[in-house]
């Protein structure tokens, strides 16, 4: 904080972070592990390095790959009544409406379920792992994780687990019910993505991309001037 | 961190009054000309209220979208072929079943979910936009931001009631004995959902700071 003069230049911006919710100026500073740092004016986390995050976030990721790939292909719910059943994973809720009006409905229930949840799994994946290993991050890594970061609200696998809930009490006066893997596998999906909230930083992440070696072009700058 | 003059209780120097242009995405710092963050690729936006015709558009996108969700059945239930019956359910509908059913905890989450959130959604964004950049006091600031962040966690919520009628449609399919068919309600709603989470989005929370009184010492 004392010598916080030297590492910040007000007319460029260099070493200095505005609140994304605010736009308080704050002198960014390295934080020791376990820190968390808020915005002065308005609270907002800014910062909070986890110790092992990258790791922890890449294997939460590959965890949540796993998970959804089980989820399509397996049994996600049966019904029966009367003799009649129907056991359907969610690649038959594709196939069963991939035709007429309903296409899009259907595409884009997929895609915010397991489409988004798995793309972004990788794209985090494809981030993290050059710098959890301390190499120079993959091309574009800094535009795969701006998706990444963009895409999260989208991926909503947690809101589907309840909506499954919802249909299982309108489904139960019709029909018996049977919960298959698919079903537990979203389960354990909220609990995953719960965790890796919990290490994810996206300070951290931005920084460790710009001191791996991203171009920023404060040098280009400079050097025109 | 700290602030540039690393004083917690004097006033707050904002990029925007520096100068200069945060990113709303990683929050690195950039001279006003720059309009790409070099570090994250995002738009450098400065906070600007003519930004607010964006939520205003998404926001009327959303409501128009919301009327038909609301009118048309979510979806069609057959029974016996439609020689039992054939109905045909609203979004308020659902509910109404689903409390003559007796599960009324069920009823109070799509209640919620589906009537309750968005409109208080449409409200609480109208409302944001319309005093955003207005001259407030810090505790005022404090509580519109706290909405903001309501209406953005709470928002996506809304799609349960689409996921609810994906899943019956393509789970209950037992032949002669009964279907359910997603109606047209069902694509509207999930646009108005899409649309209003579009409209929150583009609601740059930057602009809740803007009406603060002028404390800087630098004036």
């Amino acid at each position: 904080m004392s010598d916080g003069a030297e590492n910040y230049d007000l007319g460029t911006g260099r070493g200095l972070i505005a609140c994304p919710n605010c736009d308080a100026l704050h002198v960014e500073e390295e934080l020791e592990l376990g820190e968390t740092a808020r915005c002065i004016r308005c609270g907002t986390v800014l910062a909070k390095p986890r110790d092992g995050a990258f790791a922890q976030l890449i294997a939460l990721a590959f965890t949540s790959m796993v998970l959804l790939v089980g989820a399509v292909f397996f049994p996600f719910l049966q019904v029966s009544t009367m003799g009649f059943g129907n056991a359907s994973s969610l690649f038959d809720v594709a196939l069963a409406f991939a035709e007429g009006v309903m296409l899009p409905l259907v595409l884009a229930v997929l895609a915010m379920i397991i489409g988004l949840p798995i793309f972004r799994s990788f794209l985090l994946v494809y981030t993290l792992v050059p710098l959890a290993q301390g190499r120079p991050p993959f091309r574009h890594a800094a535009r795969a994780f701006r998706w990444s970061e963009l895409l999260r609200p989208w991926s909503m696998a947690e809101i589907f687990v309840i909506g499954t809930a919802v249909a299982l009490i309108k489904v139960a006066g019709l029909a018996t019910v049977h919960l298959g893997p698919a079903f537990w596998a979203f389960c354990a999906l909220i609990f995953v993505n719960i965790a890796s909230r919990a290490f994810m930083c996206q300070t951290s992440i931005w920084d460790a991309i710009e001191d791996a070696g991203v171009e920023t072009d404060l040098t280009e700058r400079k050097a025109r001037a | 961190m700290s602030a540039p003059e690393s004083d917690h209780k004097g006033p707050i120097l904002t990029a925007h009054r520096a100068g200069l242009v945060g990113c709303h995405r990683c929050g690195r710092v950039w001279p006003l000309e720059h309009r790409r963050c070099n570090r994250c690729g995002a738009h450098l936006v400065p906070p600007d209220r003519r930004g607010l015709q964006k939520v205003w558009a998404w926001w009327f996108a959303g409501l128009i979208c919301y009327v038909p969700a609301n009118l048309f059945p979510m979806m069609r239930t057959e029974t016996f072929a439609g020689l039992a019956g054939n109905t045909e359910s609203t979004i308020l509908g659902g509910v109404v079943e689903l409390i003559h059913h007796g599960s009324y905890d069920i009823a109070l989450i799509v209640f919620v979910a589906s009537i309750i959130v968005p409109i208080g959604k449409f409200l609480a964004i109208a409302w944001l936009a319309t005093v955003a950049g207005q001259p407030a006091s810090v505790d005022q600031a404090h509580s519109r931001l706290k909405v903001y962040e309501v209406v953005e966690f709470i928002g996506r919520w809304s799609m349960i009631d689409v996921f609810v009628v994906a899943i019956l449609s393509a789970l209950v399919q037992l032949g002669f004995v009964a279907s359910i068919h997603p109606g047209p309600a069902a694509v509207s709603f999930a646009l108005s959902v899409a649309f209003t989470m579009l409209s929150a989005q583009s609601f740059d929370a930057r602009l809740i700071w803007r009406g603060l009184p002028l404390r800087s010492a630098r004036h």
